[in-house]
């Protein structure tokens, strides 16, 4: 699944696209500390997926504020010509 | 309940690969959330219902909902698929596919040595609960100052515009030009007005 | 006239200090006057100090009071030469460093006065710097004697890796201790010694740079070239004489070495043009018969003849600088001629001074070291009949091409006009030269004398069917066989001279001869070609190459690095990936 993230993080154009990748990624993090909890028999491992579903959520708040700004601002979504533009 | 693990996993990888490579942007979240669902059967099939729970309602239910909504609200019709489309080569995907296939592979190794999977006991909410008001406790806390800041901030940033009159540019992809006249204009309040 | 005039103080300086040293001399027989401790490092205590006895007293007396003649001759020589000063400058450096070099107490400071005379000898040379040739003869005969002096500190330095000191005087007292007859660090330290004398002085194999050193100015010629700094090597070997004592197979050598060179440089003078080539060939035979002295243990009479030298060979220069400023500038003997009527003092004094170099019996002291010279070889310790034979052989050689050069440029008819005469300042030290030319011999007796307490005096070992009379008469004999041919050759039958050239054989051996017997062409073919090869092919210096190598793959580096800095943003993360998966391949596998 990480994997899966990681690839699709570097490939896709999209500042959305990357925004769900990140998503993925985190979500397969949360799942190995799960297995990782459960394999133990301990709570640990929820907490953590608990805190990184917190984290992930505040995240997403902020990160899609920041993309309307950015939609406003440059009139794009392309992470490359995000790149190049000067503000 | 072996099984139901392994096909709710693979339902899980399958739809997030599908996800990967869509070129509409909402096909591509509706992907996503059928992953995340998957993903939440498995965590109840090892033995872990409270997290399982909160995955549906928390990740699933909002935060995708959060993506669904800035999705629609860009409104990113026929055209965006055609960008994506272009921007999407075959050529594109060779280097992160051979990085990532490197990192799965590593993780496979470093996971090949260990027992297998039991999941015998169920690790209940009540543990949990119990775990996080005792050693965790400060780890709360602190996740609540972090939502806290995310709240703000989210507000402050879709409130204020930023105005840069002179620096509008032309982009390929949408050929349109915001007249910013005001400074209080709220995010998405004119976004009907645009055209795709 | 301040240079002169520091020279004549320096001349009368010496005649007190002679004085004074005649007077009362010490017990010791010398005077040691330590002026400071030079270098203090570990055991390594050379000072700066002077050394006087008669050995060292003799040779600065002759420098001063020679030297001085010869400034004030070039003060009129000199006088229209825009580098006047300049010259003058040179000269009295000269004169300074050899004056140290003679009274030096140990061989460091014997050392800094002979890399001084070669360095002067390097900026006379080249004096009249605007011509290429001239700074090309300098330079051979600066590169030339630095070969001589790697080899003497390399002497040097084994002299005191092995016994601890350079003082000249503790030096020979502990080799004679420390080190048999015969020892190989004697053989090796003497050899490297004559490895130096031999540049320095212009014997074999070391001897190229003489012929062309007479680019430079003539009183140059006269005072370096002739009396003193030539004799530089003479004195070397002279002073450290225990050493090259009990190394016989070196002091062989340096016998060996002065034979050969004496017929060599004959041969050569033989066939010159150029007059003063003929006397600087002149004197690398002459010195060849010093050497000869000092291979067969007769210390003393190479000192006699160093003296005698020094007068009548000082006395030629100055004669062929009269001649060459008469005539316009023209150096070759065969343009000129029928001076004898137009230059009478330059005629009479060069005359007696040719007459004492090819050594006419009895008036000239020439004869008398010259012949002494040759006694001894047949009878020292060390002589040898081979010796004996080697140097009548020359004593006939010499005869020869001086009364060559005598009769081609002083008699026959008038060659090329002269324009200009010399004032007294250049024929008054021609007279005093003359007249010392004359009764130096007479002080024969009373000169080996004084040596003894330096040098060891010569025994005669082996006369064995000879007397030094009969030597003597042996020698009055050739010089006279020499004075005919020369006659009939270059004076009477003038065009039998040229018959003998145009035959076939008669050519090569004037060409050979004429070359210096092609040691200017082995010398070529053997090292400076290679060398100017190599330092061809390493034009691009490939040790230099690793420097910039350095500079180059920073350069490369730079390139590669700031290619990463995109200002992509998928770009970094696509990095940021590959780092954090090669993170954790290490951390996996390593």
């Amino acid at each position: 699944m990480f994997s899966l993230g990681l690839t699709s993080l570097l490939v896709r154009r999209n500042l959305l696209f990357v925004l769900m990748s990140l998503e993925v990624m985190l979500n397969a993090a949360g799942l190995a500390f799960v297995v990782a909890g459960s394999r133990w028999q301990q709570a640990d491992g929820q907490v953590v997926f608990l805190f990184i579903l917190a984290v992930a959520a505040a995240e997403v708040a902020v990160g899609l504020a920041l993309v309307f700004q950015i939609y406003r601002h440059f009139g794009s979504l392309d992470v490359d010509k995000l790149g190049e533009m000067r503000g | 309940m072996e099984p139901v693990f392994y096909i709710a996993g693979a339902v899980a990888v399958i739809s997030t690969a599908l996800m990967l490579t869509r070129l509409n942007v909402v096909h591509a979240l509706l992907y996503l959330i059928v992953s995340f669902l998957g993903i939440a059967v498995d965590f109840f099939v090892l033995g872990a219902p409270f997290v399982a729970a909160l995955e549906v309602i928390v990740y699933a239910g909002a935060i995708m909902v959060l993506f669904v909504f800035a999705g629609m609200m860009f409104n990113l019709g026929q055209q965006s698929v055609e960008t994506e489309r272009q921007w999407l080569t075959p050529g594109i995907w060779i280097g992160p596919v051979l990085l990532a296939g490197v990192l799965f592979a590593e993780v496979v190794y470093l996971l090949e040595g260990s027992a297998a999977y039991t999941g015998a006991v169920a690790v209940g909410p009540k543990e949990v609960g119990m775990v996080l008001f005792g050693p965790y406790v400060i780890g709360v806390e602190l996740a609540s100052m972090l939502l806290l800041a995310g709240v703000v901030g989210a507000y402050h940033l879709g409130f204020l515009k930023i105005v840069t009159p002179e620096t509008q540019h032309d982009t390929d992809t949408d050929e349109r030009r915001t007249d910013t006249g005001g400074d209080l204009v709220l995010a998405g309040a004119d976004e009907p007005a645009r055209t795709a | 006239m301040a240079g002169v005039g520091s020279i004549g103080l320096s001349a009368l300086a010496a005649i007190l200090v002679a004085a004074g040293f005649l007077g009362a001399t010490p017990a010791s027989a010398a005077y040691t006057e330590v002026l400071w401790t030079w270098i203090d490092v570990a055991g390594f205590k050379p000072q700066i100090a002077f050394y006087l006895d008669a050995m060292s007293l003799v040779m600065i007396l002759v420098v001063t009071c020679v030297g001085f003649l010869i400034h004030i001759y070039a003060a009129e020589f000199m006088a229209e030469d825009e580098g006047f000063t300049r010259y003058f400058g040179y000269m009295n450096l000269f004169v300074a460093s050899m004056i140290t070099l003679l009274l030096a107490n140990n061989l460091l400071l014997l050392m800094l006065g002979w890399e001084g005379v070669g360095l002067c000898s390097f900026l006379l040379v080249g004096f009249w710097y605007r011509e290429p040739a001239n700074g090309a003869a300098a330079r051979k005969a600066f590169i030339l004697t630095r070969v001589g002096d790697t080899a003497m500190l390399i002497g040097l330095y084994l002299l005191f890796t092995r016994l601890g000191t350079l003082q000249i005087q503790d030096l020979m007292q502990r080799a004679s201790e420390q080190w048999q007859p015969g020892s190989a660090y004697a053989v090796a330290a003497a050899f490297l010694l004559l490895g130096g004398a031999v540049g320095k002085s212009a014997q074999l194999p070391l001897q190229v740079w003489l012929p062309d050193a007479m680019a430079g100015p003539t009183p140059t010629s006269a005072l370096l070239h002739a009396a003193t700094m030539v004799t530089a090597g003479v004195y070397l070997i002279a002073r450290t004489h225990v050493l090259f004592s009990l190394a016989p197979a070196a002091q062989t050598a340096v016998g060996i070495i002065g034979a050969a060179t004496l017929l060599l440089a004959g041969f050569s003078a033989l066939t010159q043009h150029d007059i003063k080539r003929v006397l600087a060939y002149s004197t690398m035979s002459q010195i060849g018969y010093m050497f000869l002295a000092l291979g067969v243990g007769a210390w003393q009479a190479a000192m006699f003849h160093f003296m005698t030298h020094a007068f009548f060979k000082a006395l030629l220069f100055l004669g062929a600088g009269v001649i060459i400023n008469a005539v316009d500038e023209e150096h070759s003997m065969f343009r000129v001629g029928g001076l004898r009527k137009e230059l009478p003092v330059a005629f009479w004094t060069f005359l007696i001074a040719g007459c004492s170099l090819a050594g006419l019996p009895f008036i000239t002291a020439g004869f008398f070291s010259k012949d002494l010279i040759i006694w001894n070889a047949w009878s020292a310790p060390n002589g040898h009949p081979g010796f004996w034979i080697a140097g009548m052989a020359g004593a006939f050689l010499t005869s020869l091409y001086t009364f060559r050069l005598i009769f081609r440029v002083f008699f026959g008819p008038l060659g090329i006009p002269v324009t200009k005469r010399p004032g007294y300042a250049m024929t008054v030290p021609l007279v005093l030269l003359a007249f010392l030319s004359v009764v130096g011999g007479y002080l024969k007796r009373p000169l080996l004398g004084f040596l003894n307490s330096v040098l060891p005096p010569t025994i005669e070992a082996h006369a064995g069917g000879l007397t030094e009379g009969s030597s003597q008469a042996v020698a009055a004999v050739l010089f006279l066989v020499g004075l005919y041919f020369a006659y009939l050759f270059h004076l009477q039958k003038r065009g039998l001279a040229d018959v003998l050239v145009a035959n076939s054989t008669g050519r090569v051996f004037d060409r050979w001869w004429f070359t210096g017997w092609g040691f200017d062409w082995i010398y070529d073919k053997a090292f400076v070609q290679p060398f100017v090869w190599i330092s061809q092919i390493n034009k691009g210096d490939f040790i230099d190459s690793f420097y910039t190598g350095v500079a180059r793959l920073s350069e490369v580096l730079y390139r590669g690095l700031s290619a990463t800095e995109t200002g992509r943003v998928r770009w970094y993360m696509a990095a940021m990936a590959a780092g954090a998966v090669l993170f954790v391949a290490v951390v996996l596998f390593l």
